[in-house]
């Protein structure tokens, strides 16, 4: 793998192809768990974990599997990873295991998961296909970490609470008071504050692409459309 | 062409088989070398509730291991037996934990666990399940807010029976405005806990150890 393909795959999967921003994938656990960073950030990494793992497990056996039981073996592979994933953090993070709950099993069916299987380790070398997961469970985490900041500090007033169930009592210090006695706004913290936060965020990106294309191109630039929707896409 | 086709179905079947068998392997694996922490975690954790609510110094015993099976009761609110958790000091009942569910939360049950001594004061109560609106009602969690501990010290004749109610409705408990439910059902749900324990102190003492420790959790605590 040269440096170029590294850098591709790794801003592919973090900036330009963002799960959470442009493909739009995945949206169950974007709603429901970015509430707080802690939980956010947790839920971001287990996936790339599995993402990572499952595109270095599935690239090496990709010419082996014939092409109709392809999708069943892959989620078998997949739902093997997730469910050691699983028993993992059940074991050795309890606290976060409780609070995550059944968003750790569902990153089975996230079709991020699925996608980039179907999309580039059917079709890449092993490494690349570990870096191209993990660059999108990446660009994952960002997301939740920007969108549970935001709704933690706007529904709680807090930053970083519940980080003591990652590191144990200790971490509890860490936790930030950013309005101090603040009252809660209920909205942030509820489902439809997360699509209104997400709204948001998607128009900072397309906004910023814009900018990018405009100083390229001179003023009359437009914006490339986004595909929504959960069926393994093509790239 | 029958004959390839079988062929290729076969081979696809062999193929799922083979993966099938390699992913059960690696399962019995992961789960031989972590059920021993998860257990040790959901003990510690326990533990942990427990002796938040249980004064340090009430009890010299394993308090965890010395359990017994409570059949389902309407005054415990729940539809199934439970664990009672026994502390003794010196030998004599000192306080127990009973897991109790307030059934008529703002979103469904509430499940709570309470440490009572034995001459009946509230040692402590958590929530340890529960689905209020997040931000409104849930200020019954200790994680959200210190209510939950004005419980403790309390007992049947402290308040009297009929202030065993919220403010709002002439009673002597607090709450907090706008969410009012929540706090009704805690506060109804830990006045009928302590009945119970008057009714069924001294049995609930007598009743021999669980052999099996940690099983039949209650309703509240299953997720």
């Amino acid at each position: 793998m040269t440096i170029q393909e590294f850098k591709d795959i790794l801003f592919n999967g973090v900036w330009k192809q963002n799960t959470g921003l442009v493909q739009l994938l995945g949206m169950c656990p974007i709603l429901a768990v970015s509430s707080s960073v802690v939980n956010g950030v947790s839920l971001g990494l287990a996936t790339a974990v599995v993402m990572a793992l499952s595109g270095a497990a599935i690239a090496p056996i990709r010419n082996l599997v014939p092409n109709e039981a392809r999708i069943p073996v892959f989620i078998l592979i997949i739902a093997v990873l997730v469910t050691v994933v699983q028993f993992s953090m059940n074991a050795y993070m309890y606290g976060l295991y409780v609070v995550l709950g059944i968003f750790i099993p569902l990153i089975v069916t996230n079709c991020i998961v699925l996608a980039r299987i179907e999309a580039f380790a059917s079709k890449n070398p092993p490494l690349q296909s570990a870096l191209d997961g993990f660059a999108m469970g990446l660009g994952l985490t960002a997301v939740l970490a920007v969108l549970g900041g935001i709704r933690e500090i706007l529904g709680h007033g807090t930053l970083l609470s519940g980080i003591d169930l990652v590191f144990g009592d200790a971490a509890k210090s860490m936790v930030i008071t950013v309005v101090p006695n603040y009252h809660g706004f209920l909205l942030a913290i509820l489902p439809p504050g997360a699509f209104i936060t997400l709204g948001m965020l998607i128009a900072g990106k397309n906004w910023l692409n814009l900018r990018a294309e405009q100083k390229l191109h001179g003023s009359n630039a437009t914006i490339v459309p986004v595909n929504g929707g959960c069926a393994p896409a093509t790239h | 062409m029958r004959r390839t086709m079988a062929k290729a179905s076969l081979y696809t079947a062999l193929n799922l088989l083979f993966f099938a068998l390699i992913g059960t392997a690696l399962l019995a694996i992961t789960y031989q070398l972590t059920h021993g922490p998860i257990a040790r975690s959901e003990e510690k954790e326990k533990l942990k509730l427990v002796t938040q609510i249980v004064p340090a110094g009430s009890f010299d015993n394993d308090i965890i291991k010395d359990t017994a099976q409570l059949p389902a009761d309407e005054l415990l609110g729940n539809d199934d037996t439970t664990i009672v958790y026994r502390g003794r000091l010196k030998g004599q009942p000192s306080i127990a934990v009973l897991q109790v569910i307030a059934p008529d939360g703002y979103s469904g049950k509430i499940g709570l666990i309470i440490a009572i001594h034995s001459d009946g004061r509230i040692g402590g109560v958590r929530v340890i399940s529960d689905k209020e609106t997040p931000g409104l009602g849930d200020y019954i969690e200790i994680a959200k807010s210190k209510w939950i501990t004005g419980f403790d010290g309390k007992s049947l004749d402290n308040p009297q029976d009929s202030d065993w109610k919220v403010r709002k409705d002439g009673g002597s408990f607090d709450y907090m405005a706008g969410a009012t439910i929540s706090p009704r059902a805690v506060v109804k749900a830990v006045h009928k806990a302590l009945q119970y324990f008057a009714l069924h102190r001294d049995e609930l003492f007598k009743q021999s150890p669980l052999t099996k420790n940690g099983t039949g959790q209650s309703e509240g605590e299953k997720k």
